[in-house]
């Protein structure tokens, strides 16, 4: 217990690194995503093999994606742009498939309701088919968000790993508290990041709240 | 890369790759094998009953959260000992809950009607089990086997880190020399090796699952 009282400061700058280090690729995963899976709703030929493409992504070892990015970017190895990138391309390759279901669930005659009053393509798309796809496109956001947040902490065995070099600084020591130090701080980190997420769900989606009317069963 | 790749004498040996592959595989399968063995039955009597579903759906989504490196070092520093045992667990415990979790939706996931109906022709419980609902719910059950494989060959890289072999040894010691190729060779292989046993049970789920399935 000593020891947490003596490294408050090392925590917290690790917990800091691991927050960014999740958190910026689920950004800008979702920021490409979004328009890959519009697009391939537009040409649906597209659809299927992007979706296929993003499972062989997804199978690949997070461990052998932060070494492979460095030869194929030319940054260095012990770069922490390696782990965003690699994080990036597991959250596009999962959420790729949450947007295109997510924009196939908008129902056709609601689509053209929109088209009927004078919904421009770019602001149709905003304003009714997006958040029609929330509760799809959040569900695999969920998924990426805590899968990411676990993933970051395999850095540790290339040298950036924010909490993840709690556990190789216990293991080089011998030492158990700091290994369940980051643990039990990843997992909290996770908790936090999802309830954050499902409360941003129900504040984009407020007519879920309402979707059965008062006097009828569910 | 290709230099360490093409020299014949990086890929025989003890410590050559294909040794590397097969102790790989081994701590894989083994890994694997026991997590099928404890998540299985477990998945498939709260699938029959229904009862402890709410274990079954958390214990899969908390799973997620739970980093393996950080395990496999618990595992180390719990069990005193460096070596195969720590491994195994931190393995297992990343392999049950995915396993455990689509068994239970495999088997959730069957019609109440077609249950019915089996009862309805004199079918017992155990026949109800093993000839409706595990047929039915075969295609969850292999991809949460399937995904279970994925997380534990990729992690199985980690175990290089507490002096076992396979795979992970190049990505580690290429690491404390600075030797770039070799970390990408290791990299590379444990990518093939997740691709290559992806398919494998891509083919198992063409092959095991009915023919009546496919239809719809």
């Amino acid at each position: 217990m000593t020891w947490i009282g003596d490294n408050l400061g090392l925590i917290w700058e690790q917990l800091r690194e691991h927050l960014y280090l999740a958190i910026v690729p689920v950004i800008l995963g979702l920021i490409i995503s979004v328009p890959l899976g519009y697009v391939a709703t537009r040409y649906s030929w597209l659809a299927n093999p992007l979706i296929a493409f993003g499972g062989v992504l997804y199978s690949l070892p997070s461990i052998a994606l932060f070494i492979v990015i460095p030869a194929v970017l030319g940054t260095k190895v012990l770069s922490t742009v390696n782990i965003i990138v690699a994080l990036t391309i597991y959250t596009v390759s999962l959420l790729i498939r949450n947007v295109i279901d997510g924009l196939r669930s908008v129902p056709p005659d609601v689509r053209q309701s929109a088209i009927a009053v004078g919904y421009g393509a770019l602001h149709r798309v905003v304003a009714v088919d997006l958040p029609i796809a929330v509760p799809v496109i959040f569900t695999g956001l969920r998924v990426v968000t805590v899968a990411n947040i676990s993933m970051v902490s395999v850095g540790a065995v290339i040298g950036i790993g924010g909490l993840g070099e709690l556990f190789t600084l216990g293991f080089q020591k011998d030492f158990l508290t700091p290994v369940v130090v980051g643990v039990v701080l990843s997992l909290a980190l996770a908790l936090v990041a999802d309830l954050i997420l499902v409360t941003l769900q129900r504040i984009l989606t407020p007519w879920a709240r309402v979707a059965t009317p008062v006097g009828e069963v569910a | 890369m290709w230099e360490y790749l093409t020299d014949s004498f990086n890929w025989s040996g003890n410590e050559g790759i294909w040794a590397r592959i097969v102790e790989h595989l081994w701590y894989t399968f083994a890994a694997l094998g026991l997590s099928v063995v404890i998540a299985l039955p477990i998945g498939l009597r709260i699938g029959h009953t229904r009862r402890g579903a709410f274990l079954a759906i958390n214990l899969g989504n908390a799973a997620r959260a739970l980093p393996s490196l950080g395990l496999l070092m618990i595992a180390v520093l719990l069990t005193d000992q460096i070596g195969f045992l720590p491994v195994l667990i931190a393995l297992v415990a990343l392999g049950i809950p995915p396993i455990l979790a689509s068994t239970y939706a495999g088997l959730s996931g069957v019609d109440a009607a077609t249950i019915d109906a089996a009862r309805g022709m004199g079918m017992t419980g155990r026949e109800i089990l093993t000839k409706v609902e595990i047929p039915i719910g075969l295609p969850l059950i292999i991809s949460g086997i399937r995904s279970a494989t994925l997380q534990i060959v990729s992690t199985a890289t980690i175990a290089a880190l507490v002096s076992l072999g396979g795979l992970g040894r190049y990505v580690v010691d290429g690491l404390k020399l600075r030797d770039f190729p070799q970390m990408f060779t290791g990299a590379l292989l444990v990518a093939l090796l997740a691709i290559a046993l992806d398919a494998l049970f891509a083919l198992i789920g063409r092959i095991a699952v009915s023919p009546g399935l496919k239809i719809s």
